[in-house]
C-alpha cells in the first residue's frame, strides 16, 4: 500500500510470536516474547498474593488489602453463583481470575505483548475449564448429569429438540469462551494501533486520533478487567451447571 | 490487483460475517438497557443483579463471537 502513498499500518504486527534471543526458528522450548510476557505476569501475580501478603498484618498494609480485596472478590464471586459446593474449587478459579487479569493489564504497557490475544493460549485455558467442568459433573452426579440436557420443565414434546439444542451450546462452550477473550483483547489493541498508524500519517492535525487513542485506551483497560470478569464468571456458570445439573 | 475471484469471495464473506458484531452489539445493548432500566425502577434490587447482567451480555455476545470466527476462518484457514 506504501508505494502509492498511502497510510502503512501493520495493526496485527504487534501479535507475531518472536524468539527473544534472535534467531528465526521456535521450537518449544525457544524463550518467545510469550514466555517473557508469561513469566511477567505470573511473577507479578507472585509479588502481589506471595510478597505481598508476608507480613500478615492485622491491619494490612496497601499490597496486603488489595491482594485481601481479589481475593475476597473472587471467593464471592464462586460462592454467590455455585454456592458452598464451589468453595472447593475456588483455587482453579481464583487461579484462572488473577492470570488472565494481569496477562490483560500486562498487556495494556507500551511494546509489551498481549498473551491473552493469542486464541492458543485462551483456547487451552476454555479447554481446561471445560474438560474439568464435564469430569466434575460426571462424578459428582454419574450419569444424571445428562439431565443438564433433558429440559425437564419443559413440555415433553419439546424435550428432544431443547436436548438438541442443549448440546450443542454445550460443546460450544469452550470455543465462545476462548474466542471472547481473545476477541476482544486482539481487537482492542489492534484499534489501537490503526489509529497510532492515523497519528503518524496525520502531521500537525495528529493530535485528534492521539485524543481518540487516549478515550480508546481508557475504554481497554476497562474490557481488561471486565473480561477477566467474564471468563472468571462464566467459570462459575459452567461449574454450577456441573454441580447442579437440574433444570 | 493480482488475486482471483476466490480470494475476492473470502474477503466479501469477511466483510458480510462483521455485520454479525454490529448485531451482537444490538444484542448487548438491549441486555444492557434493560437492566438499567429496571434497575432505576428498583436500585435496591440491582447490586445482585450484576452477575447475571455480564452472564447475558456475555451470551448475546457468544454469537457475535461466531460471525467474528467466521470472518476469521474466511480470511486466514480457507
Amino acid at each position: 500500500m506504501a508505494e502509492n502513498g498511502g497510510i502503512e499500518i501493520h495493526p496485527m504486527d504487534q501479535f507475531i510470536v518472536k524468539p527473544l534471543f534472535g534467531g528465526e526458528a521456535i521450537n518449544w522450548y525457544t524463550p518467545t516474547n510469550v514466555t517473557l510476557w508469561m513469566a511477567l505476569t505470573i511473577l507479578s501475580i507472585m509479588a502481589l498474593l506471595v510478597l505481598g501478603t508476608r507480613g500478615r498484618a492485622i491491619v494490612p498494609n496497601r499490597a496486603q488489602s488489595v491482594a485481601e480485596l481479589s481475593y475476597g472478590f473472587v471467593y464471592k464471586m464462586v460462592e454467590d453463583v455455585c454456592g458452598k459446593e464451589g468453595a472447593k474449587y475456588f483455587p482453579y478459579i481464583m487461579t484462572l481470575f488473577m492470570f488472565i487479569f494481569f496477562a490483560n493489564v500486562l498487556a495494556l504497557i507500551p511494546m509489551s505483548f498481549s498473551v491473552t490475544s493469542h486464541i492458543a493460549v485462551t483456547a487451552v485455558l476454555a479447554f481446561a475449564v471445560f474438560i474439568t467442568v464435564t469430569v466434575i459433573g460426571f462424578v459428582k452426579n454419574g450419569a444424571a448429569f445428562l439431565s443438564l440436557f433433558w429440559v425437564s420443565s419443559a413440555p415433553l414434546v419439546l424435550r428432544p429438540i431443547l436436548a438438541v439444542i442443549e448440546l450443542i451450546s454445550y460443546f460450544v462452550r469452550p470455543v465462545s469462551h476462548s474466542i471472547r477473550l481473545a476477541g476482544n483483547i486482539m481487537a482492542g489493541h489492534a484499534v489501537l494501533k490503526v489509529f497510532a498508524g492515523f497519528a503518524a500519517a496525520l502531521g500537525v492535525f495528529s493530535f485528534i486520533p492521539i485524543l481518540a487513542i487516549t478515550a480508546i485506551y481508557a475504554l481497554e483497560v476497562l474490557v481488561a478487567v471486565i473480561q477477566a470478569y467474564v471468563f472468571t464468571i462464566l467459570t462459575c456458570v459452567y461449574l454450577k451447571d456441573a454441580l447442579h445439573p437440574h433444570h | 490487483m493480482e488475486g482471483d475471484i476466490a480470494q475476492l469471495g473470502q474477503f466479501i464473506g469477511a466483510g458480510l460475517a462483521a455485520i454479525g458484531s454490529g448485531a451482537a452489539a444490538i444484542g448487548v445493548g438491549h441486555v444492557a438497557g434493560n437492566f438499567l432500566a429496571g434497575a432505576l425502577r428498583n436500585p435496591s434490587a440491582a447490586p445482585g443483579q450484576t452477575a447475571t447482567l455480564f452472564i447475558g451480555i456475555a451470551f448475546a455476545e457468544a454469537l457475535g463471537i461466531f460471525a467474528f470466527l467466521v470472518a476469521l476462518l474466511l480470511m486466514f484457514a480457507v
